[in-house]
């Protein structure tokens, strides 16, 4: 042991004790177990009848439906998604006003809400027998149990997350450059694609990912709303389920195995645009 | 300076955002809690008490509630080793798995489900070994405790980390200085700094497995009475068109989740204003 190294206080010496290396140890075993074990038990399963009987379940007109509209949701949620994030940040970033606290409770609501709660509160409000589902039915209008009902839940469970990412980097970062564009003349937009957008381009992707990945995944609420039509209101979740039940183990991993590709592939951007600063590294998130 | 001297400049686009904002919110996340409340309201408070006490009902709270304190347990014991091996120490895939914490959130709770009722079942890969010793973990109340502490483990690791890497090294060499021990040091200098964080963590990780259901569902057995958690049976009694009872026990849920998430704001304010005062 150096000299310096001995003047450091014991915990946080990098040499030496059998305490150190037990822990880390037991560190790397719980992860093991706990993270790698479920990854590899995936696509284990997926493959275990091999390669071909693998592509065959993953090209079944079902599972292929239930992954288009897995993606049709996603391109329909996210952006909106996106939109509101933005707006939100900027209405709550860039001025003062009375109950600015309230709002940003109100914003971050839906990560309290259970996945089957947010599915019971969209069935209570537009399902037959609910708040507007009278008035709906008047006009032929089906939400619940039906593809829009799944946009709903969704925009619902995902609406905090690319705001939750961008409004804490914009409150710190000031308004002193927007402040600056616009009384050299510029006007939001132009204020806010020149000065605010590259200041926070990275929090935006990272939240717009994360966003992605909680609607493609999004199981419990989807499962309230949806009515599970096989072919129709399937998303790739509730197939992977529906697989599941119809003892057809094999081909519930192999659809599985394509949401657990999006999950690391998620992993991997987020470390990537961590690398590069942007987003809060050690904040948690649902 | 001319600047400083005329009113603070305003901003172009506060109409137009906030209005925005304010639909969307209004649309998207408010008025189905408020339909929530009205159908809840309908109900009528003898007939709420009456559902919410039921057998099945109060059953599946207790199989909730006990399931989320195993795991929020499992949760602090982890999490915390997690983070200090994460904050502390310098080993080979370190960054692999700093970044393999956050997997429980990015990975669907279904397929977490099936992976981990694969795992434990008890041909699987862990539920084997286990049944040979006599430990059955899928389809009892543990592996609803398991299935729960994965999908809430990224809660305290990452809200311990960042305190953590914020201990002053000064507080330990002084403690050091006066002849404490490794163990000691932990104890009464770092683990009183990162209690509240620590706390914080275990409060979010306890909301989070009241309401998961995804990953549960599939290792739970969901036998009534016995391993139902809360919110499968709100499904049930929705597929059962019994929407009083689901609305009674949803709204249950839902303020229950509130209180709890109000209480971690609250610890975390506390251990940011701790931070702070402690320079």
């Amino acid at each position: 042991m150096s000299a310096a190294e001995d003047r450091l206080p014991p915990l946080r010496r990098s040499s030496g004790s059998v305490g150190r290396i037990a822990l880390i140890v037991l560190g790397i075993v719980l992860a093991l177990l706990l993270l790698v074990a479920p990854l590899a038990v995936i696509f284990a399963e997926a493959f275990s009848k091999g390669v071909a009987y693998y592509a065959r379940n993953i090209v079944q007109a079902d599972t292929l439906h239930a992954i288009w509209l897995t993606v049709l949701t996603a391109i329909v949620v996210v952006p909106v998604n996106i939109g509101f994030g933005i707006a939100a940040a900027w209405a709550v970033t860039k001025f003062r006003f009375p109950g600015k606290k309230l709002l940003i409770a109100l914003i971050e609501l839906p990560f309290s809400v259970s996945p089957i709660v947010a599915g019971v509160i969209y069935i209570l409000l537009y399902g037959a027998n609910g708040l507007l589902g009278p008035l709906l039915a008047d006009h032929d209008i089906r939400l619940m149990f039906a593809v829009p009902g799944i946009f709903l839940v969704s925009l619902f469970v995902t609406s905090p997350f690319v705001a939750r990412e961008i409004i804490p980097l914009m409150q710190s970062q000031g308004s002193d450059d927007e402040e600056a564009a616009t009384s050299l003349g510029a006007g939001f937009w132009q204020t806010f694609f020149r000065v605010t957008l590259p200041n926070i381009k990275w929090a935006l992707l990272y939240g717009a990912v994360l966003c992605n990945a909680r609607v493609m995944g999004e199981f419990g609420a989807v499962s309230v709303v949806s009515g599970n039509v096989r072919g129709e209101t399937n998303t790739l979740p509730l197939h992977i389920e529906l697989l599941y039940h119809d003892y057809n183990a094999v081909g519930a991993f192999a659809a599985a195995t394509t949401l657990t590709v999006l999950a690391l592939v998620t992993l991997g951007i987020k470390t990537l645009i961590e690398a590069k600063g942007g987003g809060d590294p050690h904040r948690p998130r649902h | 300076m001319a600047g400083a001297l005329t009113a603070r400049r305003v901003l172009p686009g506060f109409g137009p955002t906030m209005g925005l904002t304010l639909f969307y919110l209004s649309l998207v996340v408010l008025l189905p809690i408020v339909a929530l409340a009205l159908k809840t309201g309908e109900i009528g408070l003898a007939r709420y008490l009456d559902i919410i006490t039921g057998p099945r009902v109060l059953a599946s709270f207790r199989v909730t509630v006990t399931a989320a304190l195993l795991a929020t347990a499992i949760n602090a014991g982890i999490g915390l080793l997690l983070a200090w091996n994460l904050v502390r120490y310098d080993f080979p895939g370190k960054r692999l798995l700093d970044a393999l914490i956050d997997l429980p959130f990015a990975l669907p709770t279904a397929v977490a489900g099936i992976a981990l009722t694969a795992l434990f079942a008890p041909n699987g890969w862990f539920g084997a070994p286990l049944a040979a010793m006599g430990i059955k973990i899928a389809y009892t109340p543990l592996g609803i405790a398991i299935a729960m502490a994965f999908t809430s483990l990224p809660f305290v690791v990452r809200t311990v980390q960042p305190v953590l890497e914020d201990v002053r090294p000064e507080v330990e060499e002084a403690a050091a200085s006066r002849g404490a021990r490794a163990w000691q040091i932990f104890r009464k200098v770092i683990f009183p700094t990162i209690l509240p964080a620590f706390i914080a963590g275990c409060t979010l990780a306890f909301a989070r497995c009241l309401g998961e259901f995804g990953a549960v569902i599939f290792i739970a057995g969901n036998l009534p009475e016995q391993t139902e958690i809360a919110a499968l049976l709100i499904f049930i009694r929705l597929e059962e068109y019994d929407y009083p009872a689901a609305a009674a026990i949803a709204s249950t849920v839902l303020v229950a989740a509130l209180v709890v998430l109000l209480l971690a704001n609250w610890l975390q304010a506390r251990s940011q204003r701790h931070s702070e005062k402690t320079p």
